[in-house]
């Protein structure tokens, strides 16, 4: 029985398994639902959990198992002088007899006799059937795919044995459960509650397992170079070296990188800042509620913008308009039309990137200052103190400190921004301090790295690892910080 | 003298009080609702009127009118004529700014802002230019802080956060930031009911000390502490004023038959 007809089994049985329990417990009471503790459906779910639970878990746990199983015994199986070449021949020899005992279920009876015999070319009578063997195909292996064949099919039949019995057993022992006081419904919550605690672990585990790959990869890369060389270089010259050429490492400065971000974030927080808390200022203080229903939404709704769009209108429309606006304030100043804005540059992605983080600001700052007790702006006008005043003398330092973790929020999201800069920072790995240069990222040069027919051997495509786990622990410390300021200043007002 | 004389002349004497405020037919609505009817009402200088009644009868929106903190409520309407000595507070000449520095509000949850206790009083004064000096500013919060009964307290630590006080301090303390303002009436919107009574009866003994400078209009949900604190006493039922009279004779012989029941716990 092939694993998805036997799922499909064993739903079909929790389904019986459903209406069995629901009838089952309509019976015993005697139609008369109040004495019952729980409703019929409970009963049902009960039954049908205990059904399909078990038989699943055992279904999962032997997909899991049987295979390594099969194939250390097959690997046992080997001759010695196959065995003691080391892992890796031993690896290759397994998948040859995997291919080889594919290609056997296809042959017939006669033509696996010849097989065994040796009287026709193994690797030609596979071919012919559809099944490309790496390398000739040596007698043992015929030997060794047979015994695969035999303990897969022995596998398979008994799991779907095993697991149909399982299905079959637990449906039974439930359903010999229901009586009229039998609490179905608790049952039935612990079971959700269970299943609500794997999912959410499931999301802690992912990301741990995401940590642990980059940090596995990142140790790697600094196996080849230097963590030193990497964390204080100053150059960024990965230099693509032909597969297998040693030595020609280049160099893996990450200070250029980091620069540009940190450069970047910090033009594109200057321009969103002051937008940003201004325009929170005003829909939580000043806008009438009409208006702040419909502001603060397509606010909102500017955060929803995919930052690919964003760097679209970097690359054809601020940058081009700032290059050819410097073109024309330098022509008049002193008649050189030599632009000094690059199209690319530090100020393009950060004008840019501010625009889009204009909205995170904004929203985030007008909650918090909502969230400033309306008795402080009473006591405040009490004294006769005007709109502005009670802003600016107690509403904003009020909110300060979540104004602050609001910001640095924010500021991570500047920090890990790709797509913007991308399109608009350039390429060119430079320390330098003019804002109408290119210059680049770290989540650029991730992104470059990455690119193209790679294999993650060389430090030139191990290093984005190094950059990501970089960027990961920047983010990650000012994401910490903020949430850390964030609650510490929600306590204020309990 | 007979005792009706007796009255009589005091009654005399209490009208002499020449009045602060005069509020006519003023009426409040929030939206379509209505939460005031045409309410007549005095507030006289340098006493203490108390306002009464069962809670949602408009006690507080009619406090709210006389300093205008209805203006910030979204959709509060007012109408009638409310005056400051003669002043009409809602005419577009009046600066409410400027209105609330004379008529200021002490509110029902003690509202310290997160500054130090010193800046808490010296808020206000510093808005409205009150003090040229650094010396100053320093005299109006200590004499604010004094008239507010919390000198002795705080004033080892003016550096502190207003909000670390015990509630009762916070809400002396808010009284002192309204004070410092010098005000000519406070308004006082169930001051004590966040307070235990020991802080209650600080505050009290308070209001009776600040009778002699400022006209006090206070809301309050006890009876005792009307009877305790006011000299005047106005009872509001369902947006209506029933009956405004001396707090004495209120308590003990009113006009009318509702706030008899009111004051005998019949209702509210
Ligand atoms: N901000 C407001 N918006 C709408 N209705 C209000 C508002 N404030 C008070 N009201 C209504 O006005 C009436 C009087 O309220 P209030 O003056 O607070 O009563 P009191 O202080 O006597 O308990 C109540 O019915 C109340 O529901
Ligand atoms: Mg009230």
């Amino acid at each position: 029985m092939s694993t998805s007809l036997l799922l499909l089994t064993i739903l079909l049985i929790g389904l019986v398994a459903y209406f069995a329990g629901r009838a089952r417990s309509l019976a015993v009471s005697g139609s008369k639902l109040a004495t019952l503790h729980s409703l019929p459906g409970y009963h049902g779910s009960y039954v049908a959990i205990w059904a399909v639970l078990p038989a699943a878990l055992v279904l999962a746990a032997w997909l899991i198992a049987s295979p390594l199983y099969i194939d250390s015994s097959v690997r046992s199986a080997l001759p010695e002088t196959v065995r003691n070449q080391g892992a890796a021949t031993v690896q290759l020899a397994l998948g040859q007899v995997k291919a080889v005992a594919t290609g056997l279920a296809r042959l017939d009876a006669k033509e696996i006799e010849a097989v065994k015999t040796g009287s026709v070319n193994l690797r030609e009578t596979l071919a012919a059937k559809g099944v490309a063997l790496a390398g000739e195909g040596e007698p043992f292996m015929v030997e060794a795919a047979e015994q695969f064949n035999a303990m897969r099919g022995f596998s398979r039949w008994l799991m779907s044995a095993v697991v149909l019995l399982a299905a079959f057993a637990g449906g039974v022992y439930a359903i010999r459960n229901v009586t009229a006081r039998f609490r179905a419904r608790n049952q039935v919550e612990r079971v959700m509650l269970g299943s609500l605690i794997v999912a959410s672990s499931i999301a802690i585990l992912t990301t741990i397992g995401i940590i642990g790959s980059m940090l596995s990869e990142a140790g790697r890369f600094f196996s080849m170079v230097s963590p030193a060389e990497f964390f204080f270089g100053t150059v960024w010259d990965p230099r693509f070296a032909a597969a297998g050429s040693e030595g020609s490492s280049g160099q893996f400065g990450l200070l250029p990188l980091l620069g540009g971000t940190l450069y970047i974030a910090f033009v594109a927080m200057a321009f969103a800042v002051p937008i940003g808390l201004f325009a929170a200022i005003y829909m939580a203080e000043y806008a009438s509620p009409r208006l702040r229903s419909i502001a603060k939404p397509l606010l909102e709704v500017l955060a929803g913008i995919p930052t690919i769009v964003y760097g679209f209108f970097a690359l054809v429309t601020v940058g081009p308009f700032l290059r050819d606006i410097s073109a024309q304030l330098n022509g008049l100043l002193t008649g050189n039309y030599q632009n000094f804005i690059q199209a690319q540059s530090v100020l393009t992605a950060g004008i840019v990137m501010g625009i889009m983080l204009i909205p995170f600001v904004s929203s985030l700052s007008d909650d918090i200052i909502t969230q400033v007790p309306r008795a402080l702006r009473d006591g405040s006008l009490g004294l006769g103190a005007t709109r502005s005043e009670t802003v600016k003398k107690v509403i904003l330092p009020a909110a300060l400190p979540g104004i602050v973790g609001a910001l640095l929020l924010t500021a991570s999201r500047a920090v890990g921004e790709t797509m913007i800069v991308v399109l608009a920072a350039g390429v060119a790995a430079r320390m330098q301090i003019n804002p109408f240069e290119p210059m680049t990222t770290v989540t650029v040069k991730i992104v470059h790295q990455l690119t193209g027919d790679l294999e993650f051997t060389s430090p030139q495509t191990l290093v984005a690892f190094a950059l990501g786990i970089t960027l990961f622990v920047i983010t990650l410390g000012l994401n910490i910080y903020a949430l850390y300021i964030v609650r510490k200043y929600r306590e204020q007002y309990e | 003298m007979s005792e009706a004389a007796v009255e009589k002349a005091l009654d005399q004497k209490m009208n002499t009080v020449p009045l602060k405020m005069i509020g006519k037919d003023v009426s409040v609505y929030y939206g379509e609702k209505r939460a005031l009817f045409d309410v007549n009402l005095n507030i006289r200088e340098n006493t203490v009127t108390a306002l009464i009644g069962p809670s949602g009868c408009g006690k507080s929106t009619f406090l709210r009118t006389l300093n205008r903190m209805n203006d910030t409520i979204e959709n509060c309407r007012v109408t009638g004529r409310i005056t400051l000595d003669e002043d009409d507070i809602y005419d577009p000449s009046i600066d409410v700014v400027e209105l609330r520095a004379r008529v200021g509000m002490v509110f029902q949850k003690p509202n310290p802002f997160p500054k130090s206790i010193y800046d808490n009083v010296a808020y206000g004064p510093r808005i409205h230019g009150l003090a040229r000096t650094k010396a100053e500013l320093d005299e109006i919060v200590e004499t604010s802080l004094q008239k507010a009964g919390l000198w002795n307290e705080v004033k080892d630590r003016l550096q502190e956060p207003g909000t670390g006080l015990s509630g009762g301090q916070q809400q002396r303390l808010c009284i002192a930031r309204a004070v410092a303002v010098s005000p000519e009436v406070i308004l006082m919107d169930e001051p004590c009911s966040a307070l235990d009574p020991i802080a209650t009866a600080k505050v009290e003994e308070l209001i009776h000390e600040l009778r002699a400078n400022f006209t006090i209009v206070i809301v309050t949900h006890s009876m005792q502490q009307a009877a305790r604190v006011s000299q005047r006493t106005a009872m509001f039922h369902l947006g209506n004023l029933v009956e405004e009279n001396d707090t004495d004779k209120m308590f003990t012989n009113p006009d009318d038959q509702r706030t008899q029941d009111y004051i005998m716990g019949r209702f509210g």
